[in-house]
């Protein structure tokens, strides 16, 4: 690739859907040949992010630019190409078929049996697509994305639905492809797929970007304890207020104490309150992701 | 050229251009044409049963005359021709609503093709079923002995099958109004009841005073006056040829309109 540009930048993209604001000022800049997870619980966005990115709606504000141009003429280029949740397939066309179809489409694409072969459902071009698993359908999908041979490829939760086999199968493909230098976003709820397959994880919540690094970046937020303890009437602000404390969370009778110093935090809590069944955990990629991502107060 | 990765070095740089006429490919029209003829249900309403109406309701009306000397039986031939055509393309317009039901739609929006290609491409499905769907009636009539003269075979079902561009709006209109993936279940009767108003079942003429005048009014009534035409040797009346004017303005309007709300993006 001779390009300079970025192959996303987002910048300020905010969209509403009546009282909801499902991305709230999302800036993102994605250079060529980044793998990278969009990590987010449902609704944090991530949906709404990648059709705005794809151009299938328009933000209310903020601009998009893929590959150093507009969604629509990169996708019209076939330089974009994405596999969605929502996008569905004809159930009468056989796998080749749909394939073949959708290869008109473009001035240009790659053979439509080395896509099949790519995502590895050269066995069942004949089979017809209403016949076919939902794993061997998101594979489908997957080959009609590889067609115009993209330099950027989009994917929203690809593995959905699918089985831990199909899972694998799916993520050794989009792997192999991932060597040729293709610009990858995306998005997942499942940790294990982020922490796995993406170079850089963008963590989102709210609409907003928590957390924006590489996978050993992302786990070092989650550095340090969480201190448990049974305290009912807990003062969160006062426990907030204590030194070393990140965050600090009341569910019902319990409250959880993210901190560098769980020591203080434990004494503290046993010397000056009524707290019972202290627990301390240290933390992982897991409470990483629900501390950045769950509602919380402090940010 | 400049120096690429090791990996790409071996790969031809991608042709970026953007396809001519929106997307719109001769292949692709037809793994479309062959996905309709493959659709048992459409076969059979479109190009069985019109065939098998005209064996039971044409054949006995056999050595009957019109008022012009022609045989009956190519009246009804020729009303079943309509019939057959208008079916078979407001199934291929309807299919718009299925295949936006299944997501097919969003699905062709991640590719170059652009609505208006889209479009088209199920305008001539639907006109390529319609003109298979005239064919075969004409075909089961002749070889069960309905003799007319050449030009009124070719002008009737000319009309017939130019007639159904009416009914391959309505469909698309159909298709754009609602998602269901079964819409010609509910559409068929609606079309049965209007084919009964255009006269295609029985003449209008034989249908009480006042539905004689409420026909003149319903969509099927001008694309039948007008097939029909050749055979009869009535004259075309103004009424039928507004008839199929007003109607094909206003479903492909409405269709347009639904089109265009369904493809604008929000």
């Amino acid at each position: 690739m001779t390009s300079t540009h970025p192959a996303v930048e987002l910048d300020g993209l905010t969209k509403s859907f009546g009282a909801v604001t499902a991305v709230d000022g999302l800036s993102l800049r994605v250079q060529p040949g980044e793998v990278v997870a969009f990590l987010g619980p449902n609704g944090a966005g991530k949906t709404t992010t990648i059709d705005m990115l794809l151009g299938l709606s328009r933000p209310d504000r903020g601009t998009v630019r893929v590959l150093g141009g507009t969604p629509d003429d990169a996708v019209a280029r076939g330089r974009v190409a994405a596999v969605l949740q929502t996008g569905g397939l004809l159930k009468d066309l056989t796998v080749g078929e749909t394939v073949r179809m959708t290869a008109h489409f473009y001035r240009h694409t790659r053979p439509a049996a080395e896509v099949l072969e790519r995502a590895g459902i050269t066995d069942i071009a004949d089979r017809v697509v209403g016949r076919c698993s939902g794993g061997q359908q998101q594979r489908l999908r997957f080959a009609l994305a590889l067609l115009p041979d993209p330099d950027l490829m989009v994917l929203d939760e690809p593995t959905t639905g699918m089985d831990v086999e199909g899972r694998r199968d799916f993520w050794q493909a989009l792997r192999r492809d991932a060597r040729r230098g293709r610009t990858v976003i995306f998005a997942t709820h499942y940790l294990d797929e982020a922490d796995a397959y993406a170079d850089r994880i963008v963590l989102v919540r709210q609409g907003r970007i928590v957390a924006d690094g590489t996978t050993a970046e992302i786990k070092n937020l989650a550095a340090g304890r969480t201190v448990r303890a049974t305290l009912p009437g807990a003062d969160q602000a006062a426990l907030a207020a204590l030194p070393g404390v990140d965050a600090v969370e009341v569910r019902g009778d319990s409250v959880l104490v993210r901190t560098g110093d769980s020591d203080a935090i434990a004494r503290h809590l046993l010397t000056r309150t009524a707290a019972r069944d202290v627990e301390i955990t240290s933390r992982n990629l897991e409470d990483a992701f629900l501390a950045l991502t769950t509602a919380q107060t402090g940010a | 050229m400049t120096t690429s990765t090791p990996t790409r070095a071996a790969v031809t740089e991608p042709d970026r251009r953007l396809p001519a006429l929106g997307g719109f490919a001769p292949g692709a029209l037809g793994i479309e044409l062959r996905r309709v003829l493959r659709n048992r249900r459409t076969l059979a309403f479109t190009l069985i049963m019109p065939g098998v109406f005209f064996l039971i309701f044409g054949l006995p009306q056999g050595g009957q005359s019109l008022d012009n000397g022609r045989p009956v039986t190519a009246y009804i031939m020729i009303s079943l021709a309509v019939y057959a055509a208008m079916v078979a393309t407001t199934s291929v317009g309807g299919a718009v609503a299925t295949e936006r039901a299944l997501g097919w739609s969003r699905q062709l929006r991640l590719t170059p093709l652009r609505p208006a290609a889209y479009v088209a491409t199920k305008l001539i499905t639907a006109m390529s079923l319609g003109l298979l769907a005239v064919v075969i009636e004409f075909l089961v009539g002749a070889v069960a002995g309905v003799r007319v003269p050449a030009y009124v075979w070719l002008l009737s079902g000319l009309a017939a099958w130019v007639g159904s561009l009416v009914f391959a709006a309505f469909g698309l209109f159909i298709g754009y109004l609602a998602p269901a993936e079964n819409v010609m279940q509910i559409i068929g009767p609606v079309l049965a009841v209007l084919a009964m108003f255009g006269g295609l079942f029985v003449p209008v003429e034989v249908l009480p005073d006042v539905l004689q005048q409420v026909a003149k009014f319903t969509p099927v009534y001008g694309m039948g006056v007008l097939a029909r035409a050749p055979l009869t040797g009535d004259g075309v009346s103004l009424a039928a040829v507004a008839n199929l004017v007003v109607w094909a303005l206003l479903f492909g309007v409405g269709a347009a309109r639904l089109f265009r709300r369904d493809t604008a993006r929000v």
